[in-house]
Formats: structure tokens, sequence, C-alpha cells
């Protein structure tokens, strides 16, 4: 019984903390993309990379002040959105996913290989120690909570922890605002007629390239500022922390909580973490797998959920059955 | 329609349960296996700073890379960084050559690295011997200290551009024709059901996977000699995708099912059969125990192992094979139809169903041959087929998607690229370059080479 | 026959012959080709099309009439060519720009936004929305009042299509001949000068034909000019000031109603074409005539024949030299 207390307590841990942050930031982004304006782009992880290289370089590198930082980081996602969107919003949904991950993986291994090692630290990133106290000197300067370890029942922080996770639960429900505001406007209706059928919203007079342009920055924006609460909270940048896989898991929360919903992607990132925690808490702590088969193991369960979702209720968790029975 | 679905969901949990019995199945295979899985760190590295202790310590082997760096003359090299990272590209750690020359990397456990000299680092004058041979990819067991060595002199005589053309020319081809016939099925799916299937990487993998274990000895695998054992893991591949397109597929598209939302079933198979290879399989990588080590012999300019060059004619010959069953047989014929038009092939009497079925088992039996091609020239590994993933959706797109001769003619291209670039370019950069003629090749021609375009209204 | 309208009225003193010139023309065509591999889908070489009139655009299947509206739309490029709305040169203007000049046109295989609500549907037709755009759309105050107006306005469309029960309805919901009216009424609200409708009436049923008959002849009086394309020749018969007859790309011939269906060329185009769809002809004046011209002139373009030499080669159909094929 304990166990399962245990094992309980560790996963909602886990499913509050930071990484469920980062994935309800993707995941949102990945919805204003797919779950709005129907696009499919499967390098979220290169937004995610560019914010947080943004970040991590300029101020680290180039030693410029934390919050022009923050902008830079920014300004890399909306640069990518850009330099990717040019070419391929024109093209058909799927070309545009072939070449969005296309692009995230050229991203991720262009900034882990040696020739800009000088800019990104090569295989090695970023750590906290290059340009003095690296780029969460300040973030760490700005915690106001006092040095300790705090708990509220069941849930257990540092003040580190505590500090993002605080932060980070306060952002997401201020991009859940501004999600909420853009998609009951008129310019929501817009993106989501464009994910219906792009050519009746065109034979409408809408500028559909202009509307997916600016999703595909909104969302990439999401991304990159995920990739900077990841940073921050890891203390540390390094290219291969962005994996495709990231994209495909974000999917998967944003699947899971329900596309086209508000809450959907963060109800979905609390979700994903908490079954991954309890999965290979579960496997582990009882003994079943070897310490070392568990993330394999969990990722495994990770897909075959995301195949069962989308075969038995693709609408999600708060996803609307009425919609999704009209799909496709 | 209720009713279907409900059989059609029967179907699909039926694949489901095959595929778990099958882990289930093999795990005790893994427990024998010498390396387990390692605990990947894909997913954001989790909570750190929470106790999250649960045994990741092993015992305390004591695992190193070592080596002494010394210039022909003996004389030692100090202030060379050396890297040591897993074969995933995560770094373990480096180091820096002390006033003896000499050097050593703790490594966490036993498995596979590559160990990396920064040849920029040198000092000047000096130069490995073999430039090529910066990065060692090689492994430690248990409590193992391993002393590597990077052999320096006057740096041999560069071998001239021409030679160097040739030989990566022969590899880019080598390279390309692997891609080409894994990534047949990919593009004759696409073309008949419009479904882009990310979960084709690991088709690749299992097929490698199989084999390794058919050919791996009594014990670990059946002991069965690698000819025998690639050609029965053909046949288990074909055998896959056919219960894949029959247990999954066939009832989700008579549910008509949308294209985006089985793209994203694609993408939980493809995290299934990749994890469930990494659990059956391991993370390290591996070689066939056939034809492992082989004296190149020359042939003009072009120093081959007969493996590589016995890869490239077999490649070769079966690719010939499929384009002249797409061409003269009947089944070949009825799949370029469907692959055409597909209303007009149903209407013209064609059973699209069987047709496309045939393409699964097709296409799964090539790509798992391309994987075992591919396995028998590098190593096998459970990423292996991801890595490919991106390769085959650059040569297929570069040919015009669906078409299964542009997939051939593209993914050469792609071979190519990625070979021939390291003439020129950084060889940690190879695969960038052929997604960047990927995403240029949509640039400017988004139906691809061969390919057409598409109507509307 | 339509009440002789102000616009069937200055159409009265055009000669009936292709591409000829017309008192007040909305849009006018020149020298438009577009093909695909060897087939040339659409060859114009002139055409006008009145102001304010209902203008017919007919043809055999596979006749270009569908890419001739993604030419005009922008939806296509044509291989070469220039086209010009109310003055204005259309050549390389994208497609949303062209419905912003007021050029609107619907598809033939409807396209009504599955997951959106009726009333959603109709309200995106509007243009000139402030909240569509970015920044301003995060502030209601500044979209509210012109949204609550579009409102009104989508309201009073549906109720003239008899849809305003349904304005909560998904898309998707809706009977194929619903989302005809739907995507009609949607692109009214853009209220365009020029409404290009391909095929609205197929597979509605009898009932609502006639309610959408009637809705596509009120839109002269609303200062609309219309241009559709329609299979049924009683329809046709009933509803156009004008007629054009497109085959093989090329505008064969155009007038009247009365007129065109006398033309023993548009009886060829149709005959000609072996699948011998004649129930179309069913208005006996067409049927008649076209016994008559069948034997009188020996003569057919060759529609099924794709792989062949591409029309834009025969000069005119008067030319050619053979296609007795027909009985
Ligand atoms: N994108 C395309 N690629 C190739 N051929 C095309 C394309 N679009 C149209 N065509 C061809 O152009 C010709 C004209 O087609 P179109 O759709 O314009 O005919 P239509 O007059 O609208 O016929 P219908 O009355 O059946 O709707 C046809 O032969 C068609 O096959
Ligand atoms: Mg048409």
């Amino acid at each position: 019984m304990d166990v399962f207390l245990a094992i309980l307590a560790s996963s909602v841990n886990t499913a509050i903390g930071p990484s469920a942050i980062v994935y309800a930031l993707a995941a949102s982004g990945l919805n204003v993309h797919y779950g709005y304006t129907g696009l499919l782009n499967f390098g979220q992880v290169g937004f995610m990379l560019m914010g947080a290289a943004g970040l991590a370089i300029s101020v680290s590198i180039f030693e410029v002040p934390f919050f022009v930082g923050l902008l830079c980081g920014v300004l890399a996602a909306v640069l990518l959105a850009l330099v990717l969107g040019a070419p391929t919003l024109r093209l058909r949904a799927d070309y545009l996913a072939i070449s969005t991950i296309a692009a995230a993986e050229i991203l991720r291994f262009t900034s882990r290989s040696n020739t800009l090692a000088e800019f990104t630290g090569g295989p090695f990133g970023i750590p906290s120690q290059v340009g003095g106290a690296g780029f969460t000197q300040t973030w760490n300067a700005m915690n106001p909570i006092p040095p300790g370890r705090y708990s509220f029942g069941w849930l257990q922080f540092t003040h580190t922890r505590l500090w993002v996770v605080i932060v980070g639960w306060i952002l997401v429900a201020l991009v859940c605002l501004l999600i909420w505001s853009l998609m009951r406007s008129p310019w929501g209706r817009v993106v989501r007629s464009i994910r219906e059928d792009e050519d009746a919203a065109r034979a409408l007079g809408k500028n559909v390239f202009a509307y997916k342009m600016q999703a595909l920055i909104l969302g990439g924006v999401l991304g990159g500022t995920a990739g900077m609460v990841l940073v921050l909270f890891q203390g540390s940048f390094f290219a291969d922390g962005f994996r495709p896989e990231l994209t495909f898991y974000a999917y998967t929360a944003l699947i899971m909580g329900g596309a086209a919903t508000i809450f959907g992607p963060v109800l979905g990132s609390l979700t994903f973490w908490f079954l991954l925690a309890v999965t290979e808490r579960t496997l582990t702590l009882t003994g079943i797998l070897p310490s070392g088969a568990g993330g394999a193991t969990r990722l495994a369960l990770v897909g075959l959920l995301l195949v069962i979702l989308m075969v038995f209720r693709p609408q999600g968790i708060l996803g609307n059955k009425r919609e999704m029975v009209l799909d496709g | 329609m209720v009713v279907g679905a409900r059989r059609g969901c029967v179907l699909a949990l039926r694949r489901i349960a095959v595929t778990a019995l099958l882990a289930v199945l093999l795990v005790p295979t893994l427990l024998v296996a010498p390396v387990l899985a390692t605990d990947v760190e894909v997913v954001a590295q989790e909570d750190t700073d929470e106790a999250d202790d649960a045994g990741d310590e092993e015992d305390a082997g004591g695992e190193e890379f070592r080596g002494t760096l010394v210039t022909g003359d003996d004389e030692p090299i100090p202030g060379v960084i050396i890297t040591v990272e897993t074969l995933d590209g995560e770094v373990v750690g480096q180091v820096e050559s002390d006033e003896d020359g000499s050097w050593s990397q703790p490594v966490p456990e036993p498995g596979d690295y590559v160990v990396t000299l920064q040849a920029d680092t040198l000092p000047e004058g000096v130069e490995l011997r073999d430039p090529e041979r910066a990065s060692l990819e090689t492994n430690v067991r248990t409590g193992q200290e391993r002393t590597l060595l990077f052999p320096f002199g006057e740096a041999a005589e560069v071998t001239p551009f021409s030679e160097r053309l040739i030989s990566q020319t022969f590899n880019g081809l080598k390279f390309g024709v692997i891609i080409a016939i894994a990534a047949i099925g990919l593009s004759l799916i696409f073309g008949t059901t419009g479904l882009v299937n990310f979960s084709h990487g690991e088709l690749v993998t299992t097929g490698a996977v199989i084999a390794w274990f058919l050919n791996a000895p009594a014990g670990v695998g059946a002991g069965i000699q690698l000819i025998g054992a690639g050609a029965i893991a053909v046949v288990i591949s074909a055998a896959i995708g056919g219960a894949i397109d029959r247990g999954l597929w066939q009832p989700l598209r008579k549910r008509r099912t949308g294209l985006i939302q089985m793209l994203v079933i694609t993408i939980g198979m493809m995290l299934v059969l990749r994890n469930v290879n990494q659990l059956v399989f391991g993370s390290s990588s591996r070689p066939y125990f056939d034809y492992t080590i082989q004296d190149a012999f020359v042939i003009g300019p072009l120093r081959v192992t007969p493996r590589d060059l016995i890869v490239l004619l077999l490649a070769l010959i079966v690719l010939v094979l499929v384009a002249t069953m797409l061409q003269r047989t009947r089944i070949g014929k009825a799949m370029r139809a469907v692959s055409d038009n597909r209303d007009l092939a149903e209407s013209s009497g064609i059973n699209v169903t069987r047709v496309i079925l045939v393409i699964w088992i097709l296409g799964t039996g090539l790509a798992g041959f391309g994987g075992i091609l591919n396995g028998l020239v590098e190593n096998v590994s459970f990423i292996m087929g991801f890595r490919l993933l991106l390769l085959m959706f650059a040569g297929v797109i570069l040919g015009g998607l669906g078409t299964a001769y542009g997939a051939m003619f593209g993914s050469i291209v792609v071979g190519l690229v990625t070979e021939l670039s390291t003439l020129f370019f950084s060889t940690e950069l190879k695969l960038v370059w052929a997604l960047f003629v990927l995403i240029i090749i949509l640039l400017v021609r988004p139906q691809g080479l061969l390919g057409r375009a598409e109507r509307i209204g | 026959m339509a009440e002789p309208t102000a616009a069937a009225a200055a159409l009265a003193d055009v000669t009936p012959e292709p591409g000829v010139s017309k008192p007040d023309p909305i849009l006018v065509v020149d020298e438009v080709r577009r093909s695909f591999g060897g087939l040339t889908a659409v060859n114009v070489d002139h055409l006008e099309i009145q102001r304010g009139a209902i203008t017919s655009l007919i043809g055999p299947n596979g006749a270009g009439k569908t890419t001739f509206f993604n030419l005009m739309t922008g939806f296509d490029r044509p291989d070469r060519g220039t086209w010009s709305f109310n003055g204005q040169p259309l050549a390389n203007v994208p497609a949303h720009k062209v419905a912003r000049l007021g050029m609107v046109r619907t598809f033939q295989l409807t396209k009504a936004l599955t997951r959106l609500s009726v009333m959603e549907n109709m309200l995106l037709g509007a243009t000139q929305q402030r909240g569509e755009r970015f920044l301003s759309a995060l502030l209601p105050t500044i979209w509210s009042a012109q949204e609550t107006e579009i409102r009104a306005r989508a309201d009073e469309l549906l109720a003239r299509f008899n849809m305003d029960y349904m304005r909560d309805e998904l898309g998707g919901e809706l009977s194929g001949g619903q989302r005809k009216l739907l995507e009609m009424a949607r692109a009214l609200m853009v209220e365009p000068e020029m409404v290009m409708l391909d095929e609205p009436m197929a597979g509605v049923n009898p009932a609502l034909t006639q309610s959408l008959l009637t809705h596509v002849k009120d839109l002269p009086s609303f200062g609309m000019t219309v241009l559709f394309v329609e299979h049924d020749m009683d329809v046709v018969m009933d509803i156009s000031d004008w007629v054009i007859v497109m085959a093989q790309g090329k505008i064969i011939s155009e007038g009247p109603p009365a007129a065109v269906a006398a033309d023993p060329q548009v009886i060829d185009a149709y005959i000609g074409e072996d699948h011998g769809d004649e129930s179309r002809f069913t208005p006996t004046t067409l049927a008649t005539t076209a016994a008559a011209s069948t034997e009188t002139v020996g003569r057919s373009p060759v529609l099924d024949d794709h792989e062949g030499p591409a029309t834009g080669d025969v000069s005119a159909p008067s030319d050619d030299p053979d296609g007795e094929s027909h009985a």
C-alpha cells in the first residue's frame, strides 16, 4: 500500500513539475498550429531549440541582459517561422510535416556540430558556467523564495523548482487566456476555416497565406517559450536535448487532452507526465522490469496510448465528439 | 457502419495484443543480451533535483578510455581535446591530454562509445596519419580500462581528390540504393492510400533486428548464417507488413478515418516499434556475425570490401526486379493504376484492398531488406531506421511522392549528396545536406522531380 | 424564359457569335490558355460577360468550365492570356484579392466548412472585418459592434434562404443540398459584384432547385452579375439572359438561350460526346433541332480524345475535316 501511495505522490509531483509546463506550452503552440489552423508542424522541437538557443547564446556568449535574451529567444522562434513558413505554407499539409521535421533536425545537427561550437558550444552545449554565472543568473537572482525545501502535502519543491513551477504555470495560464481571446474573435474564425478548407477561405477573400504565417509564428513563439522554460530549469542548453521525439510527445499530450480546445493541451500534458511517471515507477518499484528498461517500456506505452486514443477517442479528453465525427 | 467500426476495433486490438505479446516473448532474450537498454533521456530531463533516485547508480565499474598521444618521433602531444559520446550523440565527457600526452576519460557504464580527437586542437605540424580516424567507434566492457591509439605521423600522403571522389561516389551509390530499397514501400503506400507513414523507418529497424537475432550465435539467437537469416527476416518483415495492413489500416480505411488522424497513428506506431526494438535489442549498436572482417581489394583507384560490393550489386538487382515487376506483371500494373487514380482503378475492376495489402507486404519486406543491408555495411541499432526515415522522405519527395521510380531515383540522389558532401564539408553535417536538398526541392518543385501537380476545384 | 430584364434588353442587339462584344462588359477575357500535359483544357480567344446579366456557361463534361472558373478567380494560373474585371487586369492576382475585388466563386464540390456552425460559415463571408486582424482580435471593443452588424446581415440572408432555423448546426451536418444553399449564401455575404456559381443545383432535389433558382434570379436586382455553370437545360433556358457554350476548352457558341439551343454546333458538341447524354436535352426546342442537325452537319468535335492533338491545334471547329464518328 505504502508503495502505491509513494508512487502516486511522486507521480503527482512529476505531473505538475517543470516538464509538464514545458509540454503544456509546446502543445499549446501545436494546438494553434494543428488544432486550430490545421498546420501539421512536426518540427515544434525546432522552435523550442530556437527559443532556448536564442536565450542561452545571447546571454551567455554575447552577454546581453537577461530580458533582452528572452526577447532574442522569441525573435529566434519568429525567424524560424518566417524562414520555414515562406516556402512551405503554400504546400500541402503533409509536405509541411516532412519539411518541418527536417528543418528541426537540420537545426539540431548544425548546433551540435563543431562547426558552430563557438556559439552553440557544439556537442557540449552551453552549461551554466559559460559567461560568468550563465544565462540563469538573473533568473535565479530574481527568485524571491528563500532557499530551502518546501512541501505542500504530497508536493515537494526546492526553492528553485518552486520558482520555475510558479512562474511557469502563470505563463501557461496567460497563454490559455491569449488563445481563448484569439479563438473567439473573427481572427480565430478565419484560422479555423483555413483548417477546414483553405480554398473556401480564399474564395471568400481571406489571405490564407498571411493567416497561416501568423498562426505558425504564434505557435512557434509558444514553442520557443517552452524551450526557454526548459533551459532555464535545466540550467544549461545543449542541442541534443531537442530531439524529434519531443514533438511527438507534445502531440500525444495535445491529442490526449483534446485538440482545438483551450485547456486540452494543458490537461494533456499533466496527464501525459502523470501516466509516464506512474508507469515507470510502478514498473521499477514493484520490480516488474529492471530499472534500465523502464524508459523504453514507458515510451512504447506512450506510443500505444497514442494509437489507441486516435482509434477510439480521437477527440481526446476535452474534445467535442460532435465535431470529431465530421473529421475526414 | 457501427458494426464495421466495432470489428475494426477488435482487429486493431488484436494487432496491438500481438505487438505486446511479441514484446513479452522477447524480454527474456533481452535479459540474456549483455547490454541492457539504458533509460534514454530524450524526454525533457525530469526533475533532477527531486528524490528521483530510483536506482540509477550501477555498481561503480570504473570503465574508462585512456591513451597517450605521441608523435611519430615519440614526442608527447599535450593540450589535445578528446571527447567521448554515446552512440546517440550524448556527450559523456571531454579531456585534454596532459604534459606526457596521456589522457583518460571515465564512462558511466560499459557499452559502445564514440571517441573523437578534436583535430583542430592539435599543435601545428602534427597531424593524424589517417584524418578519417579522428573518430573511433569502440566499446568498453565491464570494469575495462580501454586503451586507444591515435597514430600520428608525417601526414600520410593525402589521398588525391579524384580518388576520394571515386570512393565517395561509390559510398553514395551504395547508401543511395539502400535508401531506395527501403523507401519503395513508403512511396507506394503514399501513392495508393495517401498515408505518410512515419513508422516506416521502424519497419526498417525491425527487419535488421530480426535478422540479427536469427544470425546471433545460439544462446542469444538462432545461429543461422546471415544469408539464411536475412531471407527469413525479410519474409517475417513482409508478414508483419501484411498483418499491420489487415489488422490496423484496412479497418481504419473502412471507417473512413481521416488521413491526418492516420498520420498521427503512424507516429504512435513509430514510438511503439522503436521502443520495443530498443527493449529487445538494447541501445548499443552491433554488427552481424558474418562478413564482418574482410580484406578490401583494389579496383583501380577504389578500395572496396567484397561485402560492400555485393551489397551494392544485390541492392541494384532487387531494384531492377521491383521495377520490372511494376512494369510487367499484372499486380505491378495494378499497383501503378491504383497509385495513379484510385477511383478509376476501382471502377475498372481492380481489387484495391488486395493491391494495398500486397503493397504493404512488398513494401515492408523491402524495408526489412534495406535494414539488413544497412546493418551489414554499418551496424544494427535501434535508431538506424529513424535516421534513414528522414533520408527516405527526402528521396521520395525528391522523386515525387507516390511514384516508385521517383523514389528510387530520388533516394540515389540523396545517397550521393550525403556522401559527396563530405568532400567539401564536415562529415558531421552530411545528413544536414541531404535534408537541405529536401527543403530546396520542396521550395522549387513541390511535386518532386518526376511528380505531377494536382487538381483544384 | 426570364422576364425581359434590363440586362436582357441590353443584350437584345448583340449578335449571337463566339467572342462578340457586349455593351457593358464586367469581365473581359483575352487569349487565355491552360493545358495539362498534352490536353488543352481552356483555350478562350475572347469573351465578355455583360454586367447585371445572368449568363450561363454550358458544355459537355470535361469541356473546361471548372478550369475556366479556376483561372478567372486566381485558383489556377493560365499558360498565357489576360483578363480584366471592371477594367482591372487580373493576371497574377491571387485568389483572395480577386474575391475582395468583388468576383466571388463557389465550388462544384461544395466546400461547407465542416466544423464551423452555419452562422460562423456566414460570418466568415463578410469582408473588411476589423477583428480579423491579429492585434485587433485581442480587443473585442474594436470589433464587437461590427460583428453585431454582420450577424444581422447574415441572419437576414439565412432567412432569405430559409436556413435561419439551422444557424447553430455544424456545416458538416447539413445535407448536400443545404450545403449548396449555404455556400451560395456565404458567397453573397462577401457582397460581390459578380458571383460565379459552379453547378449550384447539382444534386439538389427539385423543390430546393426551384427555391435556389428564385434566389439566383433575384441576384441582378441586388446589382450582381451572375455567371453559372449548369448541365440542366431546363434551368438554363429558364433563367439565363445569355448562354455561353464551351467544348474542348473553346467557346463554340454564345447568344440568347433560344439562339444557342438552335445552334447546330452546340448540338454537335453534345451529341459528339459518345456517352450520348441526350437526357440533358429535355427542352423540345433543342431535341428537335438536334435530330435535324445531326444529318445536315457531318462533323463533330471528338470530345473523348484526351491524348490526341490538343484542341488548340485545330483552328476552328468548322475546319475540322473528319469526325463522322457519331451515327
Ligand atoms: N489539375 C489537372 N490536371 C490534369 N488535368 C486536368 C486538371 N484539371 C482539369 N483537368 C482536365 O481538364 C479538362 C477540363 O476539366 P474541367 O474540370 O474544367 O471540366 P468541366 O467542364 O468543369 O467538366 P464537368 O462538367 O464534368 O464539371 C478535363 O479533361 C480534365 O480532366
Ligand atoms: Mg466542372
